[in-house]
């Protein structure tokens, strides 16, 4: 029987790349562990080995298509003895692109490219929670008040967008260096650095050794003397290592010295559970870091944030956290074509108006809410859907406000439960709307446990589409 | 150094009176390190060290008012009284604190060195650290990024001894530790600390060395405390013959003092005049600390955004 060839999973996050290259050709031997393919994807070029031994019957995916789905069939291979009549003529072509991404993308080939810009990423369609059809057209996307109007939108991953960020800082300011393990030569580990190196060089884009707690306190150093540093943590996770850095030298120094030195840095990197990578890369420290006096601590959950509050991150003369997620670095969004799109740090946004029930979240939790508030409009229900952005300084008035519209708030984080940032949040509501609710606040959250690593387990462990329409019904007496 | 020696003498009477509170970590018999090191220094090159800070605060030019008024955490000190002995700072005298984890400073001090690299502006950081802190990882972790980036930084260890209780014999696998930076190629060495002119001669050295691109070096000081650790500690891991074994053959000041008379370059007239002109430089920073008014109320939550 011939094998299929399936186009692999290289990354526990990925979901299509491009075949780029066959390194055989049709009626090759192959032997196990024999390179037969190169695969790119937004993060990296990879091999694909062959498990299989035989000959390779026929290549089912050629040579340069892009965007091929993991688990596609790409090739066949002819066990011992076989020949080409027992391949099955079911060529199947990987998904089609639909008339109006190819479009796009011959559009956006045809635009100079910023320099930074180089990556062949493949352009995800708009997450469809965001164009739900429940959801009104004018408010599928609320402008902020100082983005003209008319001004053109144009798709962008959040990888770019925060790319773009730093290349315009870096560009705008000679003081704003980056640095990181893997933030230059390899182009970043998640390639968010991805031609900075070329463009700015190895002076302001440093590749360091895997020494967190060392080149934090590096870059703080660098600050104390008025440089403007951003440093690159290759997840959150490894930033404990630096926590002393973080906290008592970046946050504390300007309130211990009486103001006279500040620390203008940012550091940065995903934050959260990724896919499959269990207990000790999967911590969210979101509650962790917005517990601290002298911190600023942001949250993006979309490629347009994600490039404005960067930029003004950098540009903010305090310390700054700035928590990724790397399963969002591949999702698109709109993105204002603007010279200089900064956003205001401690604002955040509705996303979604609604007049039955609040729901507050930020960064990957935005994801779960905005769907959870589709499934509750089949159900009448219409939710207030609040993105927080940044966790310090809070917004807490436009929850307030919301509340008081609703009656009712869910929060919703991946952080664990006890002392997570839901609990400031209603603490805070308690306060200042105690009146105004109808139900008791409710918090989903990841469950108090270290992240389990079976995919059952974690999906269990993590909150869920569901536990958000539960609670919102809960609160409505449903 | 006589400075520096009747500063913190007032200041550690100035603690048993109740004026200074908290920590209170006293520089006295290590003053020859930092004037030596001092003296070799030019316009530019910056000075970080941990939380025994008063003495490089005094050398780098910082005004003892505005020092001792910290001390007593008044509004006229340093930082407004916010910060207290281990934390004050003067970009203007080029001085980054006054830090109280131990070894936090050593990266911070790379930093800078780092920044001097960025800039191209020639100047050199010198890094204080104690021979307690030379135990901890960052520090090791800053030596090799000094190193594979030929930062300007002079790594200056001040080995009195003892880190609190424990001595370096019984708390280092490696006692010398002039040879720390030798899995990172740095060079070191190894002076007494308590002989100002040495310490100058090396420091000369070392900051050339740096200055000329050729990356960091380090410097064991071998000097001594002849108080405990800070305030709190009775210092009962030593003995007292000990102590004043130091203090009657090796004192820096003392040195000095003999020197200048032996030579016939100053007289005991001379030498009294100045005695009598530190003196009243301390008086008048004790009287102002004394005197000077708390931080009013509203600075709690200033110098934090809200």
């Amino acid at each position: 029987m011939p094998t299929e060839v399936l186009m692999p999973a290289l990354s526990p996050t990925m979901e299509k790349g491009n075949l780029a290259k066959w390194l055989k050709k049709e009626g090759d031997p192959v032997k196990s562990g024999d390179v037969i393919a190169e695969i790119e994807t937004d993060k990296a070029t990879m091999e694909v080995e062959a498990v299989d031994e035989g000959t390779l019957g026929k290549i089912l995916v050629p040579e340069g298509t892009a965007d091929v789905a993991v688990n596609t069939p790409i090739a066949m291979i002819l066990a011992e003895g076989e020949d080409a009549a027992a391949l099955k003529d079911g060529k199947r072509a990987p998904a089609k692109q639909s008339q109006a991404e190819q479009a796009a993308r011959q559009q956006k080939a045809a635009e100079p490219a910023p320099p930074a810009q180089q990556a062949e990423s493949p352009k995800k369609a708009e997450a469809p929670a965001r164009t739900g059809t429940a959801q009104p057209p004018s408010t599928a996307r609320m402008p902020e008040p100082d983005v003209p109007a008319g001004t053109e939108l144009v798709s962008m991953t959040m990888r770019e967008a925060l790319r773009d960020a730093m290349a315009e800082e870096m560009r705008r300011d000679p003081d704003v260096f980056v640095m990181g393990e893997e933030v230059a030569e390899y182009q970043g580990a998640y390639k968010v650095t991805q031609g900075l190196l070329d463009e700015f060089g190895a002076r302001r884009v440093i590749d360091t050794p895997i020494t967190e707690h060392g080149f934090a306190g590096v870059g703080v150093g660098a600050a104390l003397a008025g440089l403007k540093p951003v440093v690159e943590f290759m997840t959150f996770n490894f930033a404990m290592q630096a926590m002393d850095q973080l906290i008592n030298s970046a946050a504390k120094t300007q309130y211990m010295s009486g103001g006279q030195v500040t620390v203008s840095i940012v550091f940065r990197g995903p934050n959260g559970p990724a896919s499959r990578v269990a207990a000790q890369h999967s911590q969210d420290y979101s509650a962790w870091y917005s517990h601290i006096p002298g911190l600023k601590v942001i949250a993006p959950s979309n490629a347009a944030d994600a490039k404005g509050l960067l930029k003004a991150a950098i540009r903010d003369p305090n310390p700054v956290i700035f928590l990724e997620n790397e399963i969002l670095y591949g999702h698109s969004s709109q993105v204002p074509r603007l010279d200089d799109y900064v956003l205001p740090i401690g604002r955040a946004r509705i996303v979604r108006p609604g007049k039955d029930v609040t729901i507050v979240a930020w960064s990957m939790g935005m994801t779960y809410a905005l769907k959870a508030a589709e499934e509750l409009t089949k159900e009448n229900i219409e939710a207030e859907v609040i993105d927080l952005r940044t966790l310090k300084p809070m917004d807490s008035d436009t929850i307030v406000k919301s509340v008081k519209k609703t009656g009712r708030l869910v929060t919703v984080e991946e952080g664990w439960k006890q002392s997570g940032v839901g609990s400031e949040i209603a603490a805070r509501i308690s306060e200042k709307a105690f009146d105004y609710l109808d139900a008791p606040v409710t918090r989903v959250c990841g469950k108090d446990v270290p992240m389990p690593y079976a995919a059952n387990l974690e999906k269990l462990a993590l909150p869920s589409i569901a536990e958000i329409v539960e609670a919102v019904k809960a609160a409505s007496y449903r | 150094m006589l400075l520096i020696r009747r500063f913190e003498e007032k200041a550690g009477q100035m603690y048993g009176m109740g004026l200074i509170g908290g920590f209170c970590h006293l520089y006295i018999g290590q003053e020859a390190v930092v004037v030596g090191m001092k003296l070799a220094m030019r316009d530019g090159d910056q000075m970080i060290t941990g939380y025994r800070d008063h003495g490089h605060m005094l050398a780098c030019g910082m005004d003892p008012k505005g020092v001792m008024a910290e001390l007593t955490g008044r509004r006229g000190g340093y930082s407004k009284g916010k910060g207290g002995s281990m934390h004050m700072f003067s970009l203007e005298q080029k001085f980054y604190g006054g830090h109280g984890i131990v070894g936090a400073q050593v990266p911070l001090g790379t930093g800078l060195a780092f920044a001097n690299k960025y800039r191209g502006n020639n100047n050199v950081c010198l890094t204080y650290f104690g021979d307690g802190a030379a135990n901890q990882g960052q520090v090791y972790e800053s030596f090799n990024m000094a190193e594979l980036w030929k930062l300007p930084v002079v790594y200056v260890i001040e080995n009195n001894r003892y880190a609190m209780g424990t001595s370096v014999a019984r708390s280092s696998a490696q006692p010398d530790l002039w040879k720390r930076g030798a899995s990172f190629n740095i060079p070191g060495a190894q002076i007494d600390g308590m002989d100002v002119r040495a310490v100058k001669a090396a420091a000369e050295q070392a900051i050339a060395w740096c200055r000329s691109g050729k990356g960091p070096t380090i410097l064991e000081m071998l000097t001594y405390r002849y108080r405990g650790h800070s305030m709190s500690d009775p210092a009962k891991y030593r003995t007292k013959e000990e102590v004043d074994k130091v203090r009657t053959e090796h004192d820096p000041i003392e040195q000095v003092r003999r020197r200048l008379l032996d030579k016939k370059w100053a007289s005991e007239d001379d030498l009294k005049k100045i005695d009598a002109a530190v003196r009243a430089i301390v008086n008048e920073a004790s009287e102002f600390a004394t005197h000077d008014a708390e931080p009013d109320p509203s600075e709690l939550y200033t110098d934090v955004y809200h």
